[in-house]
């Protein structure tokens, strides 16, 4: 999508804000810390250092008006230190003389306290990384009024009812060095819009992450939302109960990580309380998923300096991997797949750019008819041909916009309850005739994903913006045979 | 310095235009250690410092944190949060009025007998080896062990005269033992999973006494593999003093949190069932239930001496015989609904935007005991220890699971019952609720999430065991 309106407006250069030419800021930082450990620890101490300056702007509205505006600029130094066969991590923001020192005396004063560490993995060895995608400046250095702009169309385009959500920059500088002779550089920007319209008590949402500003159109969202939301008014509740479902891409985004953070998780697989089991066809043989970090502009390198890269999880249903930083892939004799990552030692790697593959040669929805149309039924509730596409096959069941606070109740099945949001609608013969009251489900996430149950895959994948900051989650619209839904909004 | 930087940012916020701002400079030291199967699994410490500034301009807010305290990155960030106020404009709101509060010159520091960052390093992590040494030898296939530490100073400084400084120290604990059986896990924990947190010393780390904990947990997490599954159907339920806790924290905190009930969170975190035209009359729950609001409980995780906008902590009714009569507010929100109090105001850093967060919100002791309750309950469930927490986003529609239940029938307590879960809707619970303990513990929440970029609240919740009437317990996939 892209801002047409917006192009022309001009940019603030923020302070704090680092083109190429600075990037060697970052990078020295990490080579004086490790040049630090190295005078201090004496040069059998193993040290990696990730330093990471952020410059996040986030706008936000509700109402219908801008009632939360911030930036703030930020500096990580992250040091790692493995000294007389003990290991402790330290971190902080100073970055003086001082500062530095102080990072590196109170993490060599925990690895002394700290107890043998005979799985330590070592560092990562030199090696080349990739550059990673091109950074977009105009969104790296977007102003507020660039992120207010989009907002106002958001706002324009709900119509008169009411509009909430954020329009968020991120920019992102890192360097990574290690005693080993091992570092890497890295850029990138991000972009996300997230916003409801509410009609009548009923919401309806449009969601969009992408790599530049100028592909965020807040007009479209916006309209997207509105229509949804207008679509959603005058629910009527439904009994508790197995239906067959299609979920749209923001539910589909709830499925990934929920994989991602319990499933595909090398910690918890270790540890036999992850479902996954590779080289078993645990899904259907529609599902493909994927760890694709640079599919998106990121840093190219994880918190151990190991390059990152796709890592195919499941390929035609079939569990093939799970996610390792350098301890758990040593554990696993697969070695690190690119995941290390702060707190990773205590929950573990979690992939955390998953793609699930869209279909190839998913039918397209035509533009007129009952079925399949966009048009079709209850104005409104179907955005999108792709979508239209999945529901027109659907002879009773629901349409499904989002998921809403899912919980883990037992990790190794993945049961998770949760519930819907954003706008549920029954589906007769492949239209939606009526909007649904939110559902409660419990539901095991791989069973419903199983072998046979995925009637149909979008072909148009949406990137949704994490809940939380720093990742994403990728699908197309996702037809499944059956949702267990057991309670209603009244209980 | 703390204060010289916050009155340059806010003075250069004034000066860009702003007619009210408000800067906060916070010092943040962090320490966590994480044991597993007796060993340490993972030793972390952080510092941090910074500002960040709060700019009025029209209607319009605007925040900007920069990691620098000289004078100059400080002015930067006040005409910087300035800057962002006016682009507000372009999508604008309704006047923005702020209720009064004396400008405070304050100093207040949290009640610490031993400093939890002065405890050796090689004392809190023996305690944690020992005990998860102890889980693996009594049957846990995975004994983990966790203390976190959290040391704070912060100045603030408002452009109507506010001078405070605080230094709050939070620290806390606990122990968990999972045992996996074929298809699935089983957990025990003491006294919660993550643990007990409060604003205190290292004391209350030593009080919970982990140790003689450890054999029974990871007992306990073993028996529940072979455990009957809690039943399915309608029942009494009597909840244990934690798990009654996040009950409060997500079926009542939340929904009284003013910026929810206005619509200032509408697109994440969620709105709330209740209406302000209904404060003062709305029956919320049975005349058992009183609900307050209260940051001056000595200890209690969410304790302060002011909140982050320079309001002092006072006591406040939330609930009162079941009926709802006062919200969690800001200064900003509290404006628009007509009332005249802030005062739950708080930021997660010197890089967040204040915003309307729980304090202390805790019930009132009740009248009975915990084997009282349960002497009086000829058929029922009794639940402890949550392991998951899920409500929809007007906080009505809840469903929640523990780790452990057992089977209450004639007044005495019986078998263990594994995979327990009970659902419902907050206010019909909350009238449900006919029995009530006095054996109250503040109990600290040290993981409360909100807010767009997001925010890690400390909230606390005094509560006890209590019984609710007709409860559908044993959902399952």
């Amino acid at each position: 999508m892209s801002e047409r309106t917006e192009r022309s407006e001009g940019r603030e250069r923020m302070p704090g804000r680092h083109s190429m030419s600075e990037r060697a800021d970052e990078r020295d930082l990490a080579a004086r810390v490790v040049e630090l450990v190295r005078r201090t620890a004496g040069p059998g101490a193993e040290a990696e250092v990730v330093v990471t300056r952020s410059d996040l702007a986030l706008t936000r509205f509700a109402n219908s008006f801008i009632h939360q505006n911030v930036a703030e600029t930020g500096t990580a130094v992250r040091l790692r230190l493995h000294v007389d066969g003990r290991t402790a991590a330290g971190g902080g923001n100073r970055v003086d003389a001082d500062g530095l020192t102080a990072l590196v005396e109170r993490t060599r004063a925990a690895a002394r306290l700290a107890p043998p560490d005979p799985a330590w993995p070592g560092l990562t060895a030199p090696t080349s990384t990739p550059t990673g995608s091109a950074v977009d400046e105009a969104t790296a250095f977007a102003s507020p009024d660039e992120r207010a702009a989009r907002v106002r169309a958001f706002v324009d385009a709900a119509d008169g009812l009411e509009a909430a959500g954020y329009c968020r920059t991120l920019f992102l500088s890192g360097a990574f060095a290690n005693s080993a002779g091992h570092s890497a550089v890295g850029r990138a920007a991000e972009a996300a819009m997230d916003g409801i319209a509410r009609a009548g008590g009923a919401d309806g949402v449009a969601r969009h992450c992408a790599d530049r500003l100028a592909d965020l159109d807040g007009a479209a969202l916006g309209a997207v939302a509105a229509a949804k939301a207008r679509a959603a008014a005058d629910p009527v509740e439904l009994p508790p109960g197995h239906y067959e479902v299609v979920l749209e891409p923001a539910a589909v985004a709830d499925l990934l990580q929920n994989l991602a953070w319990y499933g595909f998780n090398g910690k918890r697989h270790a540890e036999r309380q992850s479902f996954a089991e590779p080289g078993t066809a645990q899904f259907d043989p529609a599902v493909t998923l994927v760890d694709d970090p640079l599919h998106a502009s990121t840093l190219p390198f994880d918190l151990e300096g190991t390059p990152r890269r796709a890592l195919t999880l499941v390929r035609a249903g079939t569990t093939g991997a799970v996610a390792h930083d350098r301890r758990s892939g040593a554990g696993a004799g697969t070695g690190s797949t690119g995941h290390g990552m702060a707190g990773g030692s205590t929950f573990g790697p979690i992939p955390s750019n998953l793609r699930l593959l869209p279909a190839d040669a998913a039918p397209v929805a035509t533009v007129d008819g009952p079925a399949g149309s966009v048009g079709a039924g209850v104005t409104g509730a179907v955005g999108d041909p792709d979508t239209a596409a999945l529901v027109a096959g659907v002879r009773r069941g629901l349409l499904v916009s989002d998921f809403w606070y899912t919980r883990v109740l037992d990790p190794k099945q993945l049961v998770v309850t949760g519930l819907t949001r954003n706008g549920v609608w029954l589906v007769e013969d492949g239209v939606p005739v009526r909007a649904v009251r939110d559902f409660r489900f419990t539901e095991s996430y791989p069973r419903a994903l199983g072998p046979g149950r995925v009637l149909g895959l979008g072909r148009r994948p949406v990137r949704q913006p994490a809940r939380s900051d720093g990742s994403w989650w990728e699908g197309p619209a996702l037809r499944l045979s059956s949702w267990h839904f057991t309670g209603g909004a009244s209980g | 310095m703390g204060f010289d930087a916050a009155t340059a940012a806010v003075q250069a916020a004034l000066d860009a235009g702003a007619r009210y701002a408000d800067a906060r400079v916070m010092h943040r030291r962090y320490e966590s250690m994480s044991a597993r199967n007796g060993d340490i699994e993972e030793l972390a410490q952080h510092e941090s410092i910074g500002l960040g500034v709060r700019a009025l301009v029209g209607s319009g807010w605007g925040f900007h944190a920069v990691p620098e305290l000289s004078d100059a990155a400080a002015r930067d960030a006040g005409r910087r949060a300035a800057a962002i106020a006016a682009a507000s404009a372009r999508v604008p709101g309704p006047p923005v009025d702020l209720v009064p509060v004396e400008a405070a010159v304050a100093s207040w520091a949290s009640e610490c007998a031993v400093d939890p960052l002065g405890v050796p390093l090689s004392d809190k992590g023996d305690l944690l080896v020992g005990a998860t040494a102890t889980m693996r030898e009594h049957g846990a296939d995975l004994a983990e062990g966790l203390y976190q530490i959290w040391d704070t100073t912060k100045w603030f400084v408002s452009s109507e005269g506010h001078r405070i400084d605080q230094h709050i120290r939070e620290c806390g604990g606990g122990i968990s033992a999972t045992s996996i059986g074929d298809g699935e896990t089983q957990r025990r924990s003491y006294p919660s999973y993550r643990g007990q947190y409060g604003t205190t010393g290292w004391e209350l780390v030593t009080a919970l006494d982990l140790a003689a904990h450890a054999a029974r947990v990871a007992e306990e997490s073993r028996e529940l593999l072979t455990a009957p599954e809690c039943p399915s159907g309608e029942t009494d339920l009597i909840l244990g003093g934690e798990q009654l806790a996040l009950q409060i924290h997500e079926s009542v905190g939340h929904a009284i949190e003013l910026d929810r009930i206005l619509g200032w969170e509408a697109a994440f975190a969620g709105t709330s069932w209740l209406d302000l035209a209904r404060l003062g009359s709305l029956r919320y729950g049975s005349e058992l239930m009183n609900v307050t609001i209260d940051p001056t409980i000595p200890g209690a995780l969410g304790s302060f001496g002011f909140d982050d906008e320079g309001s002092p902590a006072v006591r406040r009714d939330a609930v009162r015989e079941g009926r709802w009569v006062g919200v969690l507010a800001g200064r900003d929100s509290a404006a628009v609904a007509g009332l005249d109090h802030g005062g739950s105001v708080r930021a997660d850093g010197w890089a967040r935007l204040p915003m309307v967060r729980m304090t202390n919100v805790g019930l009132e002791p009740g009248p009975h005991t915990l084997d009282e309750i349960i002497a009086a309950t000829d058929d029922g469930v009794l639940m402890d220890i949550n392991r998951s927490w899920s409500i929809d986003d007007k906080r009505l529609n809840f469903q929640f699971g523990c780790e452990v239940g057992w089977e209450v029938r004639k007044g005495r307590r019986g078998r263990m019952l594994r995979n327990p879960t009970y659902t419902g809707i907050g206010p019909v619970f909350w009238r449900s609720m006919d029995m009530l303990s006095s054996e109250t513990v503040a109990w600290g929440t040290p993981n409360c999430g909100k807010g767009q970029p997001g925010q890690i609240g400390h909230t606390g919740h005094p509560a006890a065991p209590a019984r609710f009437r007709g409860v559908r317990v044993g959902v399952r996939a």
